[in-house]
């Protein structure tokens, strides 16, 4: 029969097509991503030790015992053998537990709080190294990147130095969206009145992309932006056409941003409001509305942080778990929401 | 005339000619079609002097037999629909690259995937499990329907009503453009102001609460009616696995309804539940949603896995391998469904401790899966495998799901997730584990038991067809989105920049366009078999030599059932029966104590409808006098006591004789 043949072929097809074809998240530029990637090699090989004999079995069985083929042994009062059953939970049990410490590890090793300690499988990173911080904010239907420490910002552009790495504090105007650049890192989410964080360095020269990997309405198939891996004296020249070239990014010019638009071209804006960030992140962007950090502050008296759980100092621990940061700094603060205790 | 406006606002609400999407060509040539074949039907009907019988026999009926029927027309009538907006999404996407902006505006095929999802999930595969129970369970356990037969009316004409909700929306209004789960805050009052999300909203409310009273109904029935001798793990394999999945229904619905509710109070009562200021918070919408939504794809799964366990051992000619670990194995999969629903957003930022958990929790779940894929196999081991039609789906099951899980399992990895969340790799696994699993898990199922409901076999030719272009097309439809989406390419989108994926979503075109083949060919299938009834007719009620008690009826079973209620000694109580020669009993018949047909199931579900269409609109009047009406109605039906009545022993006596002069003609 030649059914089995062709569609076992067919399965493998995808396999042969995993070398080439300009497949960025398994070819990546950037030292995260590319753990990534072969996270997904080393998984998809252990599970073909069970797939693989799987597939094979359907169709060797399917073959063999076909009702015409009487020269097969046929049982049919048999349906039960404890030490086929010990096989059959037994090893896919064994891989799940290989796999399944390879996912604690590398979930933490891998995760986006994480400080990065290492610039790629050569070069490790101190562990008070400082990164260069970018603020992140998903517009409708644009990306804004603020470079606190060069007082610029840019409108779907963003720019890095290579082998240098980046902490991206991430947040969005009004609906969730998802930082995602496949050459760099895995994505997360931005989402209004949260802070994520990413952790990355690209490790290659280059042009990628980057766009937003949750729908979040009409103008989101053209809510991409260019992003480029540069030298750090490319970097520093980029940091001052910005500067040249750009306007003034304050709250009236933001609220004007945060207007519903589509394909917004790049722009530079050459200084950025102080506060700026901050008052984003907290929903207090417009003149006279309560931050939601004061909101939540709000009815703790005496001066106590009521209700525990702040930590202070915790930069070298490494960034805490929590979209729920309040704060735009980088000091791994979190904070529980005070109202219970009004 | 400005008390004129008001009255006219008052009940219309924010209904109006506006509403009807007059400029829009695509609609009013659906539309067009639609009414045309529509009023076709109507003519139809009338010509045969049908509708008698159709108001009688069929919509007002509370047997199971039939109410499954119907679920299962109602699933292929939304597949027609859902799977025209898969082909328009694929024509676009085939189409819009470097400059082109396709056929679709982004306020078109932002809908289309939206309600490509409710319609499938909600109205394909839903009613198609559903139906399959329905039809099934209470054969198999050897008993006369299920334990609430007009409540199992009462579900299935409100999951009707909730599709008949949603078709309206293409009409009259938009629907939600938001995706299939209508995240927040994309969802709310500012993110969504016009009434698609409303739709959503009350279309899954009103199927909702159908839903929910049948997996009531099937537990009571599973638990409580079976035929004396079986206990529960003498049970047939299907029925525990329906036994499992009405177990997540009772569980996770009222989780839908209860998230659905408080997205509609943030929408119509300025609530800030999910908002994003007032202390509102989306993740507890998107933590809720999926709490239900997890547990959802294992109902859709459960059924199927029964459906193959069935299958294999029936045209393998031997046992199940391994009936008590398959029994385990399902339960421990309806526990664990409930632990692993974050791995849906592992990227909304929980933390590398969480994340790694319910990764984990995720991979445990596959031991369980594998192990009834392993017994399966091993069922067909040293059988005698018949190639029918239902056996032909198994296993291109078999292989299908394999490869979708395994993407599933990579998936799970918390890190590989974070390159592949939303990417058309996400979207090529699900619906290779939803078409793979789910749906070739139908088709099997409807394969094998529609000789069972109908009297007659499908025809194999047809049926071949269907299989083949059903199975080479969804491979050559998905396998490139696996591609795309190593590419890193994310879903949603409606236009592209770089023509160098174009090619991948040709081939992805054709395979589209394959499975459409697949659909044809199973209506026509439909059609010449009746045309071929006679030749392909069931004469003895057990076609297949099957294993199950359904297989002891005729073929279609007797309004009753069962002359006398079966009593059971061993699994596959049928082969057991037919083992030590079983006869069946000629005389001595009872009347048998029947439930009566009532109209209050498509009455109430109606006017259930109607509330949900003034809630979209805001028509007060409307809501409140329909929702008056409902309760009233309610209250009313449990004041009717005229609920049963008796068939005559001789009805059953001629009825049974005619069963037994035919058994002994072609036995």
């Amino acid at each position: 029969m030649s059914f089995p043949r062709l569609r076992y072929g067919l399965a493998l097809l995808p396999l042969t097509l995993l070398g080439g074809c300009g497949m960025v998240v398994m070819d990546p530029s950037g030292d995260i991503a590319s753990q990534q990637a072969d996270l997904i090699i080393v998984s998809t090989l252990l599970m073909l030790i069970v797939i693989v004999p799987v597939i094979f079995l359907t169709f060797y069985f399917a073959w063999r015992y076909r009702k015409n083929n009487k020269t097969a042994a046929y049982h049919p009062e048999w349906d039960h053998s404890t030490k086929l059953e010990l096989v059959i939970w037994g090893v896919p049990l064994l891989i799940i537990i290989a796999l399944g410490l390879i996912t604690w590890i590398s979930t933490h090793k891998l995760d986006p709080y994480r400080p990065l300690d290492r610039i790629d499988a050569d070069r490790p990173l101190a562990a008070d190294h400082e990164p260069l911080n970018v603020q992140v904010v998903s517009l409708d239907w644009k990306w804004l990147f603020i470079y606190p420490e060069q007082g610029v910002a840019s409108i779907n552009e963003l720019v890095t130095p290579v082998d240098v790495p980046v902490r991206f504090h991430i947040t969005s105007s009004s609906t969730m969206n998802s930082f995602y650049i496949p050459a760099l890192a895995g994505q997360i989410y931005s989402m209004p009145g949260m802070q994520t964080t990413l952790n990355a360095v690209i490790n290659e020269p280059g042009e990628y992309q980057g766009f937003s990997a949750n729908y979040s309405g009409a103008g989101f198939s053209d809510m991409r932006f260019k992003y480029l891996g540069v030298s750090d004296d490319k970097f520093d020249a980029w940091v001052q056409k910005a500067k040249k070239q750009g306007g003034t990014l304050n709250r009236s010019e933001y609220l004007q941003l945060a207007q519903p638009s589509t394909a917004t071209p790049v722009t530079y804006y050459s200084t950025v409001a102080p506060d700026l960030y901050h008052a984003i992140l907290n929903r207090c962007v417009v003149e006279g509305k309560m931050c939601m950090d004061q909101m939540m502050m709000m009815g703790k008296g005496d001066g106590e942080m009521a209700g525990g759980a702040i930590k202070h100092g915790d930069k070298q621990k490494g960034g805490h778990s929590s979209a729920l940061n309040m704060n735009s700094d980088d000091m791994g603060r979190k904070q529980t929401n005070g109202q219970d205790d009004e | 005339m400005q008390d004129k406006t008001d009255l006219t606002s008052l009940i219309f609400g924010r209904l109006s000619l506006e509403s009807i999407p007059y400029h829009e060509p695509i609609l009013v040539v659906t539309f067009a079609i639609a009414a045309l074949a529509g009023l076709g039907l109507l003519g139809f009907i009338t010509y045969k002097q049908f509708w008698g019988t159709l108001w009688h026999d069929w919509i007002t009926s509370i047997d199971h037999k039939k109410i499954g029927i119907m679920y299962i027309i109602l699933a292929f009538v939304m597949l027609l629909r859902g799977f025209s907006d898969a082909l328009m999404m694929r024509a676009q996407q085939a189409m819009a690259f470097a400059g082109s902006e396709g056929f679709l505006p982004p306020e078109h095929y932002d809908q289309l995937f939206t309600v490509h999802g409710v319609i499938m999930i909600f109205f394909v595969a839903m009613p198609m499990i559903v139906g399959i129970m329905n039809f099934v369970v209470p054969l198999q356990l050897g008993t006369r329907d299920v334990a609430f037969p007009f409540l199992n009316n009462f579900s299935f004409w409100m999951t009707a009503a909730g599709a008949g909700l949603t078709m309206v929306s293409l009409f009259v209004g938009e629907f939600g453009k938001t995706g299939w789960l209508a995240f927040p805050p994309l969802s709310g009052i500012q993110g969504s102001p016009g009434v698609g999300v409303d739709y959503y909203i009350w279309s899954l409310q009103i199927a909702g609460v159908g839903t929910l009273l049948s997996g009531i109904n099937f537990m009571v029935t599973i638990i409580k009616n079976r035929a004396p001798g079986m206990t529960l793990m003498k049970m047939p394999i299907f029925t525990w696995t329906a036994l499992c999945t009405n177990i997540l229904i009772v569980a996770a619905f009222p989780i839908l309804t209860v998230v659905l509710a408080m997205l509609s109070m943030d929408r119509m009562l300025d609530t800030h539940f999910f908002t994003n200021d007032m202390g509102g918070n989306m993740m507890m919408y998107v933590n809720l949603i999926w709490i239900w939504g997890h547990p959802e794809v294992y109902i859709l799964i459960l059924p199927a896995f029964g459906v193959f366990s069935e299958v294999v051992a029936t045209f393998s000619g031997k046992r199940l391998f391994g009936y008590t670990s398959m029994v385990y194995a399902t339960i421990v999969i309806t526990v664990l469904s409930y632990l692993v629903w974050l791995h849906h957003f592992f990227t909304m930022g929980a933390g590398a401790s969480v994340n790694a958990f319910f990764g984990i929790t995720t991979m445990i779940i596959s031991i369980p899966t594998g192990a009834k894929l392993f017994n399966w196999l091993f069922t067909m081991y040293r059988g005698r495998i018949r190639f029918e039609l239902p056996m032909m789906w198994t296993v291109s099951f078999m292989v299908t799901f394999t490869i979708g899980g395994m993407t599933g399992v990579l998936l799970a990895v918390p890190p590989a997730d974070f390159v592949l969340h939303n990417s058309l790799f996400l979207v090529a696994h699900f619906h290779n584990v939803i078409i793979g699993g789910v749906l070739f898990g139908m088709f099997a199922a409807i394969n094998y038991w529609f000789p069972k409901a109908f009297g007659y076999k499908l025809d194999d030719y047809w049926g071949k067809w269907s299989f083949w272009l059903w199975t080479i097309g969804f491979y050559a439809a998905f396998m490139p989105l696996y591609v795309l989406g190593l590419m890193g390419v994310t879903r949603r989108m409606n236009h592209f920049d770089d023509s160098s994926l174009q090619i991948w979503f040709v081939i992805a075109a054709i395979g589209a366009l394959m499975i459409l083949g697949g659909i044809v060919a199973s209506i026509i299938q439909f059609v010449v078999s009746y045309r071929r009834r006679d030749e392909l007719r069931d004469h003895t009620g057990d076609i297949w030599d099957g294993r199950t008690l359904e297989w002891s009826t005729s073929s279609p079973p007797p309004q009753y059932n069962f002359a006398f209620t079966p009593v059971v000694y061993d699994n596959d109580s049928w082969t057991d029966m037919k083992k030590h020669g079983y006869e069946r009993p000629r005389d001595g018949f009872l009347p048998i104590h029947m439930p009566k047909n009532t109209a209050a199931g498509f009455v109430l579900a109606m006017l259930s409808a109607a509330c949900g269409f003034g809630l979209v609109w805001h028509m007060w009047p409307l809501v409140g006098v329909s929702f008056v009406a409902l309760i009233g109605g309610f209250i009313i039906h449990t004041f009717n006591y005229n609920r049963d009545y008796h068939i005559p022993a001789e009805d059953v006596t001629r009825i049974e004789n005619e069963r037994s002069q035919q058994l002994d003609r072609y036995a």
